[in-house]
């Protein structure tokens, strides 16, 4: 641990117009399940400034390869190798340790193993489909899958998801508390989808497309792509209003 | 031109999906030999101090249909009222309660179930206590970014009713929807996302 002072300060307020908005009618599922009132207003409080800590001893050896943790003995999942990786990054640019971040996908061919899923592609019988991994000291962190398949579900007759994987990240504060989903650059799939048109801005978008790095790619093995995460940033100067008891 | 403050800006939200369970909650969701044990879902162990509690509900959409596929996470204070987290500068929380949890609503009947136990007080920014409180956050298809909303409890009558936070809501006819009533030792919170009884949520 460094010694550095404990973070009190409240968190950045939230760009809610960078964000999507509750209500996107054109996904079908928001209409019944968006707020409709006016959400109040909260200066962050010790229970919004606070936020569970992982240990990095809760992460197996495999938590972050899901070409094999899920696969039988010397076998492993079907798909294009790759690598992500890239930071966990705060509004003020400085990386987040000691961040818990999971993420899960669908097969190479957008089959997710679910009991609700229906799509007709093929199950990988060595690939589950989830995995974790906690930052390092400068935000950094990375994980080996196979690039999940395109799939169609249920929104317009037509709809199709890009290549996606789902990613949850936990902050240092559970204001910051995020989930979003990462893109393959040059899906041509990204810019027809509607959950990913839920977002108003073009630059917005483009912040979760992940960018092919040929220097990070293991030759003969595997293309790496590279995703930062930004979370909401944190006040510090000294003038900043001290929490009771600090 | 002036100097550029070099910020970033936070990377935009998108739902959860159907499929939340297979990285929230893989072994619920019949994902099994990953991880040993899906994070979160025992909150409670015996050396944890405080009153034993159960909360039980249901998030509900605009036509009262209650969510199979919603995955929630509470974060709360120990029985003492402090947070298990650096931030927490007034004292050593209970180092047999870490405070938060995360339960998937039951695939077939929209249920969910925290097991935990009930939160001391902690002050707002200004010294003033707030009545104890748990913070939720809500995900699920159909919900773009997640929703944080709090559950008071029924049987802390005069406290909620100078808690700070509380007084914040100007339609005060809304505050019933955050107070969980109480039968034995579970609470019941139902959270309504739309509707004439919508839950308030919070810009945190």
């Amino acid at each position: 641990m460094k010694n550095a002072p404990v973070e009190t300060g409240s968190f950045f307020q939230r760009d809610r117009t960078w964000h999507p908005a509750a209500y996107t009618p054109w996904y079908k599922t928001s209409v019944l399940r968006s707020p409709q009132k006016a959400l109040i207003s909260l200066d962050n409080t010790l229970s919004e400034i606070t936020g569970p800590v992982f240990g990095h001893d809760i992460i197996g050896a495999l938590d972050n390869d899901l070409i094999y943790n899920f696969a039988a003995p010397g076998e492993s999942a079907i798909g294009q190798r790759i690598i992500v990786y890239g930071r966990v990054l705060d509004e003020s640019g400085r990386g987040v340790p000691n961040v818990l971040v999971e993420f899960w996908q669908a097969n190479a061919g957008g089959r997710y193993r679910h009991k609700k899923e229906s799509y007709l592609a093929a199950l990988d019988p060595n690939f589950g489909g989830c995995g974790r991994t906690i930052t390092g000291e400068d935000g950094s962190y990375e994980f080996r899958t196979i690039k999940p398949g395109a799939y169609p579900w249920p929104n317009g007759p037509n709809d199709w998801r890009p290549s996606h994987i789902h990613f949850s990240i936990f902050g240092h504060g559970f204001a910051q508390r995020l989930i979003t989903q990462m893109y393959f650059e040059g899906d041509p799939l990204i810019w027809r989808c509607p959950i990913v048109r839920t977002i108003p801005d073009k630059q917005a978008i483009e912040q979760l497309i992940a960018a092919v790095d040929m220097e990070a790619t293991v030759p003969m093995d595997a293309r790496a792509y590279k995703f930062d995460i930004v979370l909401r940033g944190r006040r510090s100067t000294m003038f900043e209003n001290r929490m009771e008891g600090n | 031109m002036v100097q550029d403050f070099g910020r970033l800006k936070e990377s935009p939200s998108q739902t959860a999906g159907p499929y939340v369970h297979i990285g929230a909650t893989p072994n619920f969701s019949g994902i099994t030999g990953v991880f040993p044990a899906d994070l979160g879902a025992t909150m409670v162990a015996e050396a944890t101090k405080g009153e034993r509690i159960s909360i039980e509900g249901r998030v509900l959409d605009g036509t009262e249909t209650a969510l199979k596929d919603a995955v929630l996470e509470i974060w709360q204070a120990d029985s003492a009222g402090l947070y298990n987290s650096p931030a927490e500068a007034r004292g050593q929380a209970d180092p047999a309660f870490s405070g938060w949890g995360r339960a998937a609503t039951d695939m077939e009947t929209g249920e969910f179930r925290f097991e935990t136990i009930k939160p001391g007080r902690v002050p707002f920014r200004d010294g003033r206590m707030q009545a104890p409180h748990i913070t939720f956050w809500i995900v699920a298809r159909g919900i773009n970014i997640g929703l944080h909303t709090r559950m008071y409890f029924a049987d802390e009558e005069s406290v909620n009713a100078e808690d700070p936070v509380l007084a914040r809501i100007e339609h005060k006819v809304r505050i019933p929807t955050l107070v969980a009533p109480r039968e034995g030792n579970t609470y019941r919170f139902d959270i309504h996302l739309q509707g004439e009884r919508e839950t308030v949520f919070f810009d945190i």
